[in-house]
């Protein structure tokens, strides 16, 4: 990649990591929340529907700055983590922390949906054969959202390879541990001479996120030719 | 084997209380929609949890509000076929086939897979996918799921009211076969008087919720009060035996000294068989009629009449091959000055005898 240079490579390693972790960590618990979602009722579950998509509505810099409250040395989160000797604040981990956060909602409403196409009968189907819940999760439940997952995932990827407001606010904007590629293409428009670098990275950007969402697109429609089709 | 059930359970419309004793063979529900068929079986199940009540196979207890016991549905042994079939669309019919086997306890496997997949004729579509699959063969793959979950206990919900009639012929016989070859209780559930006469060891007739009668197929079916799913599913349940296959293309049916006429059926010569008689297709006679093409007519007194809110009326009389039910006018039973202990003829056309609603007899156990 000799059109680029030693920052700019930084930058899209330093993105390309955190979008992973943040992607790997938060899958979990975005399958957890989508299936509690879909199909549990509880109290209390509008609270939840809403506290997912909050980071959606609120201005990212809310949400950093919310970050920065909980999560920062001072804040109650980030002195709990502090004792186990993790810091998150202006650490790469931090804005793992940030794309993550922002790119639940996404993953989270691409998982619901393919979790609420699933008939809950195939789920009883598995049960009367034998299966306990968490069998019937791992052998029906999974194989059939698998898609949704998978595109959720894709799309959580993407969002976090461009997350800037929350990351910036929360984590700051540090050459090799917290500039991520958005950041580091703001970073650029700032000094004289500097839009060459930011063009390059903008392409890598696009280029990205098209590919991410073709990508997506995709494999849910494989997965639902497999279904229906033989 | 014998399955005890005893519910307690509102429904939106109705309020279950009930109680009956499944033995080995097929007991059928049977009852119009609505009457609580699907509720009982979910119930034994476990995929609904009702208000009260207990279901044990044996000793062996699902469920009882007494003790506060209740399995959940993957611990119950189950071989569920639903009326959907409710295969796995992600999985092969090999896959799909291997799913409840895989669940069931080692030492407890009891069937053969290679012996149901002949039984059921669906090895060539042991690689497919459900999507790929008509009506008829997702249902028998569904049968082969169950049956390979080596159950103790067999539910089937309406598994044949999703077909045509061709694909529910093709389907009839592997039910006659689980029932003759399996040896746990069957719970099944319909609404037609087809299935009741050809599977039947013994049915549950259910209305609002409770049982209004219970017994052998001949006789339930055969009390006009029972009628569940309206006046033309009322008929009689006669057993006969094969007695001659004629070159004009009738087979000849011995029933307690009587004989019976149909279009040629492809069971044995000497083969017992249960054979219902629709009411609605039997005419009634006050003299022995003379000049009449039905081949059909057996002499008997009359049992019962019947009389419900509309110009109809269900006559039942006993005759020397077994009670047969017939349906005529309120005007008719006037004119022939019918009344308990009278003697009639009953004439029944040959044509009318459909081969659908001829099956296999049961062996009592």
């Amino acid at each position: 990649m000799g059109w680029l240079g030693p920052a700019e490579i930084e930058a899209l390693r330093l993105s390309l990591r955190v979008s992973f972790w943040a992607t790997l960590v938060t899958l979990p618990f975005g399958i957890f929340v989508a299936y509690a979602l879909a199909r549990w009722r509880f109290p209390g579950r509008q609270l939840l529907n809403g506290l997912v998509h909050l980071p959606l509505i609120l201005p990212p810099v809310v949400t950093g700055y919310l970050l920065l409250l909980t999560f920062g040395i001072q804040g109650p989160m980030g002195r709990l983590l502090g004792e186990f000797g993790i810091v998150v604040a202006f650490r790469w981990t931090g804005a793992a922390l940030a794309a993550g956060i922002m790119a639940f909602p996404l993953m989270v409403r691409a998982i619901r949906l393919s979790i609420e196409a699933v008939d809950p009968k195939l789920e009883q189907a598995g049960a009367t054969l034998g299966a306990s819940r968490p069998f019937v999760f791992a052998t029906v439940t999974l194989p059939m959202i698998l898609p949704g997952v998978i595109a959720g995932s894709i799309l959580a990827f993407a969002k976090a390879m461009g997350e800037f407001g929350a990351t910036i606010t929360f984590v700051s904007n540090i050459p090799g541990q917290t500039q991520t590629l958005p950041s580091a293409v703001y970073a650029f428009l700032q000094v004289p001479g500097g839009e060459g670098a930011a063009t390059r990275l903008v392409v890598i950007s696009i280029i990205i996120a098209m590919g991410a969402l073709l990508l997506s697109e995709y494999i849910g429609r494989r997965a639902a030719a497999r279904v229906s089709g033989s | 084997m014998t399955l005890s059930v005893r519910l307690q359970h509102d429904l939106p419309d109705i309020k279950l209380d009930l109680s009956f004793d499944a033995p080995l063979g097929v007991t059928v529900l049977f009852g119009r929609s609505g009457s609580g068929k699907t509720t009982v079986v979910n119930a034994v199940a476990g995929l609904l949890r009702p208000k009260a009540g207990r279901v044990a196979v044996d000793e062996w207890e699902l469920f009882d509000t007494e003790q506060d016991l209740w399995l959940p549905p993957h611990r119950r042994r189950l071989g569920y076929i639903f009326q959907e079939g409710r295969l796995f669309p992600h999985l092969t019919v090999r896959q799909n086939l291997a799913y409840g086997r895989w669940f069931a306890p080692k030492r407890a496997r009891r069937e053969n897979p290679d012996k149901v997949i002949e039984m059921l004729g669906i090895g060539h579509l042991l690689d497919r996918r459900p999507a790929g699959l008509s009506g008829g063969e997702k249902q028998r793959v569904a049968i082969g799921r169950a049956l390979l979950a080596s159950p103790r206990l067999i539910l089937a919900d309406e598994p044949l009211a999703a077909l045509d009639e061709a694909r529910k012929a093709e389907i009839l016989p592997y039910f006659e076969r689980l029932r003759d070859e399996v040896s746990v209780p069957i719970l099944y559930v319909t609404h037609s008087a087809a299935e009741v006469a050809r599977l039947a060891t013994s049915v549950v007739a259910l209305q609002d919720g409770k049982v209004v009668r219970h017994g052998p197929a001949s006789e339930v079916m055969a009390d006009p009060s029972v009628a569940p799913a309206g006046v033309r599913a009322v008929g009689a349940v006669l057993n006969v035996r094969v007695q001659e296959h004629h070159a004009d293309g009738l087979t000849e049916l011995e029933a307690g000294g009587a004989r019976l006429f149909l279009p040629r059926i492809p069971h044995q010569v000497g083969e017992d068989l249960r054979i219902r008689i629709p009411a609605q297709e039997v005419i009634l006679s006050s003299k022995r009629p003379d000049g009449l093409s039905a081949l059909n007519m057996l002499e008997g007194t009359v049992d019962t009449i019947r009389a419900g809110g509309g110009p109809g009326a269900i006559v039942s009389l006993q005759t020397s091959a077994g009670p047969i039910l017939a349906r005529v006018t309120r005007r008719s039973v006037a004119a022939l000055g019918l009344e308990p202990g009278k003697s009639c003829f009953a004439v029944i056309k040959t044509v009318a005898l459909a081969p659908q609603d001829v099956g296999g007899r049961l062996t009592p156990s």
